[in-house]
């Protein structure tokens, strides 16, 4: 079972770890005090200027959330943390509402361009693509804070009938759509995390897909946290209607701080019959120093209703980030024949910690579902993979196949499989697969004789390992995401 | 010029090289054969650079560089192979992508250009061929699943894609069948030149009627016993190690 991790104030110096985005912004940005409480709760909605409902939503939910406790059952340990002690409110000052990228901030632009993110570049381009019939163009919406402040390709999906945008600016223009979905696929009484992110969720992407549309980019949402002391309470909704088809990714990152960061975002994802969501996750949220001091608190609930007949949601998730990381992106499958998948790669480097895995709930008829995890683990890492397979009685037929692979990289690290697996119906086949392994001394001088520095040897035998996993990513990220699989591991051996 | 005076070497904290003499010019091949446990191996991990073998005393100079100064991925760069007597398997790395990388690498190191995707597959296509390896072999994970012959075949690849100016062939003709042993044997000789120095450590004389050595010497209890030319392999299939005061089955 799971070894106890050390805490961390008590550790001491590894390796000195490089983290490429730690820069911050230098931006006015419109802060509320901090500390939570009712008002705190309405000054947000007042902000968003919210219908009556949805503040009425929130504090049913801050109510509730006040008679919780945080859950003690993952293999991770943290300080306790002050929740009167964080801002729930940054929003970038600037005037109301941009219209189009020549409004936006051009400071926030930078922070962007520094990401990769080429927000501006993609709309200029967009003209040229499709006759260059090269990569398929990509949406963005840019998450800064807790305000979503630039979407591009806006105009190009409206004329489909898609609608992506913030989800604040959705409870403006669509309120009933997220009406109808918000908190049905994630009730506000889920957990403690998620409730929380229901009181004081601050912005977040809003997709619908109509019925019948096959989203013709990938659309895409990066979040960052630049200000200090503030959670970010994030808050993303994907509705795929019948025989719809989309494919989405986000991607996230934070500047380098010493004091730790909550991020405490919810995805709701909802698949009507023949519909197709694949969604897709690089995560590198400032991981903390290799001393273990700072770094981002990632406790996300993220769950996928394939409500319809033949409908599929395909998690993917590359996580490289994090100090902690608690996150189990689930797929509940009522629909008959439909499809839930779960692939991910989570490395765990000198303190961080990862509690992760996945459910499977499979609720209707011929329902199947796959789980490959790979997980990896150098320095003083823990890593836990927790996952439930769940065949309710009327599951006739249904399927499921896990395996769930572990590589350690040192002997001081750990890595921990915990698969719940829970069967009510006789017809239902579930299997389960579990390997560790090690990159070896003799693995690594093989590597080294023919001429590749250690560390690329890492990265080469570490992107081996997950390739099946990578694979599934979007072409235009999966070589940023081989990228950042070396870069999180730099100083795990030597 | 590859100069090894006096070489003495200990793996976990047992003395296993002690004093070997052994100097190898451009373009020549000299073959060791000894007893098993007299410490080949050791000599070619000591030569590569493998971390665990510390060296007590002695030097080896590698055309005028002091190689036991370098990092092993620094000497490979600097033109030293070493045919594994047991290559290593890497589950999930691609066999061409293994090879792409490390001919980079070293590219790199050099100050040469890196090959791209186009010039890469059209050099390891022509040398798959001629060493007789089917292009499945180069999708397949490195080593993982390979035959015995097909992991010393794979090597010979390596070998043949990297040029190395020295190269150490540690038991490569163990486990290939005859017309295998041929085309390795081939290819090792495609390789033979002017430029390029070669190490081939083997049992079996059958070996040196392909690959004609320059020199033979005897490795036995950790030191060079004996010296000669070709015939000395001969003289040894007759009469074993036993003339160097070394049972043949030890
Ligand atoms: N890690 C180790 N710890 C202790 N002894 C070792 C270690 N590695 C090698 N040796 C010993 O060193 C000696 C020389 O081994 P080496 O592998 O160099 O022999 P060899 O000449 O290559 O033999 P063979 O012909 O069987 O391949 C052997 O007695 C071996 O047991
Ligand atoms: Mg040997």
């Amino acid at each position: 079972m799971a070894a106890q991790p050390e805490t961390i104030d008590q550790v001491r110096a590894v390796t000195e770890q490089k983290y490429k985005y730690g820069f911050t912004t230098d931006i006015e940005s419109d802060v509320a005090p901090k500390g939570l409480n009712e008002d705190i709760v309405r000054f947000i909605s007042a902000k968003k200027n919210e219908p009556e409902w949805l503040l009425e939503w929130r504090l049913k939910a801050f109510r509730v959330w006040q008679t919780m406790e945080e859950p003690q059952w993952a293999a991770v340990s943290f300080p306790p943390i002050d929740y009167q002690d964080a801002h729930y409110y940054a929003a970038p000052k600037q005037k109301a509402g941009p219209k189009s990228l020549d409004e936006v901030d051009p400071e926030l632009l930078k922070t962007y361009a520094k990401l990769g993110i080429p927000l501006r570049e993609q709309e200029i381009l967009a003209g040229v693509e499709g006759s260059e019939g090269k990569s398929p163009a990509i949406a963005v919406d840019a998450v800064f804070d807790s305000v979503s402040v630039a979407t591009t390709f806006k105009a190009k999906l409206e004329e489909m009938g898609i609608i992506f945008c913030a989800i604040s600016e959705a409870v403006q223009k669509h309120p009933d759509l997220v009406k109808k979905y918000l908190g049905s696929v994630v009730p506000y009484t889920d957990n403690f995390y998620a409730t929380l992110n229901c009181a004081v969720f601050t912005d977040g992407s809003f997709v619908y897909i109509p019925k019948g549309v096959r989203c013709p980019m990938e659309l895409s949402t990066y979040f960052r946290i630049n200000q200090a002391n503030t959670g970010q309470f994030e808050r993303t909704l994907i509705i795929a209607d019948a025989g719809s088809h989309v494919s989405y990714l986000e991607g996230c990152t934070a500047p380098q701080r010493d004091e730790n960061q909550l991020h405490a975002a919810v995805v709701e994802l909802v698949a009507m019959d023949d519909a197709t969501i694949k969604y897709s996750t690089v995560q590198n949220w400032y991981p903390g120093n290799a001393e273990g001091v700072g770094g981002i608190y990632n406790f996300v609930t993220k769950r996928g209703a394939c409500r319809g007949k033949n409908s599929k949601i395909s998690w993917t998730q590359v996580e490289t980030g994090s100090a902690i990381t608690w996150k189990y992106p689930s797929c509940i499958l009522q629909g008959d024949n439909s499809v839930g998948e779960f692939y991910s790669v989570a490395i765990t480097n000198n303190f961080q910690q990862a509690d992760t895995g996945t459910k499977m709930i499979h609720i209707g008829k011929n329902t199947r579902s796959t789980i490959v995890s790979k997980g990896i683990s150098a320095g003083k890492a823990q890593q836990t993979y927790r996952g439930l397979v769940k065949i309710l009685p009327k599951a006739e037929g249904a399927r499921n196949h896990t395996q769930c692979d572990s590589l350690l990289i040192g002997d001081q690290c750990g890595a921990h499989t915990v698969p719940y697996i829970e069967s009510r119906n006789r017809s239902a086949r579930i299997e389960h697969e579990a390997t560790t392994a090690k990159i070896s001394d003799d693995q690594l001088f093989y590597c080294r004789q023919r001429g590749i520095a250690e560390e690329d040897a890492v990265s080469l035998i570490v992107n081996g390992f997950c390739k099946e996993v990578l694979k599934e990513l979007p072409m235009e990220f999966a070589v940023e995401a081989q990228k950042l699989v070396g870069i999180s591991l730099e100083g795990s051996v030597g | 010029m590859i100069e090894i005076k006096n070489l003495h070497a200990k793996v976990d904290g047992k003395d296993i090289l002690k004093g070997v003499d052994l100097t190898i010019r451009p373009g020549e091949v000299h073959a060791i054969m000894g007893p098993n446990g007299a410490g080949k191996s050791t000599l070619s991990y000591v030569l590569a650079g493998r971390e665990g073998y510390e060296v007590t005393e002695g030097s080896v100079t590698y055309y005028g560089k002091d190689l036991l100064a370098l990092e092993p991925e620094q000497r490979a760069a600097e033109g030293v192979f070493l045919a594994f007597q047991y290559p290593v398997e890497i589950p999930g790395v691609a066999n061409t992508t293994f090879l792409k990388t490390a001919i980079n690498a070293m590219r790199k190191h050099r100050g040469e250009k890196e090959l791209d995707a186009m010039q890469f597959l059209k050099l390891i296509r022509e040398k798959t061929k001629a060493l007789g390896m089917s292009d499945e072999m180069l999708k397949r994970a490195v080593n993982v699943g390979f035959s015995g012959g097909e992991k010393k075949r794979n090597e010979t690849l390596q070998m043949a894609v990297l040029e190395p100016k020295f190269a150490i062939l540690d038991e490569t003709d163990s486990g290939l069948d005859i017309d295998a042993l041929k085309i390795v044997a081939e290819g090792v000789n495609a390789l033979r030149s002017p430029e390029r120095s070669m190490l081939v450590i083997t049992h079996y004389q059958r070996l040196l009627d392909y690959i004609v050595p320059d020199h033979v010497h005897v490795l036995a209890a950790g030191r060079v016993v004996k010296s000669g030319g070709k015939e000395l392999a001969l003289e040894l299939e007759k009469n074993g190690y036993r003339d160097f005061g070394v049972n043949e089955a030890a």
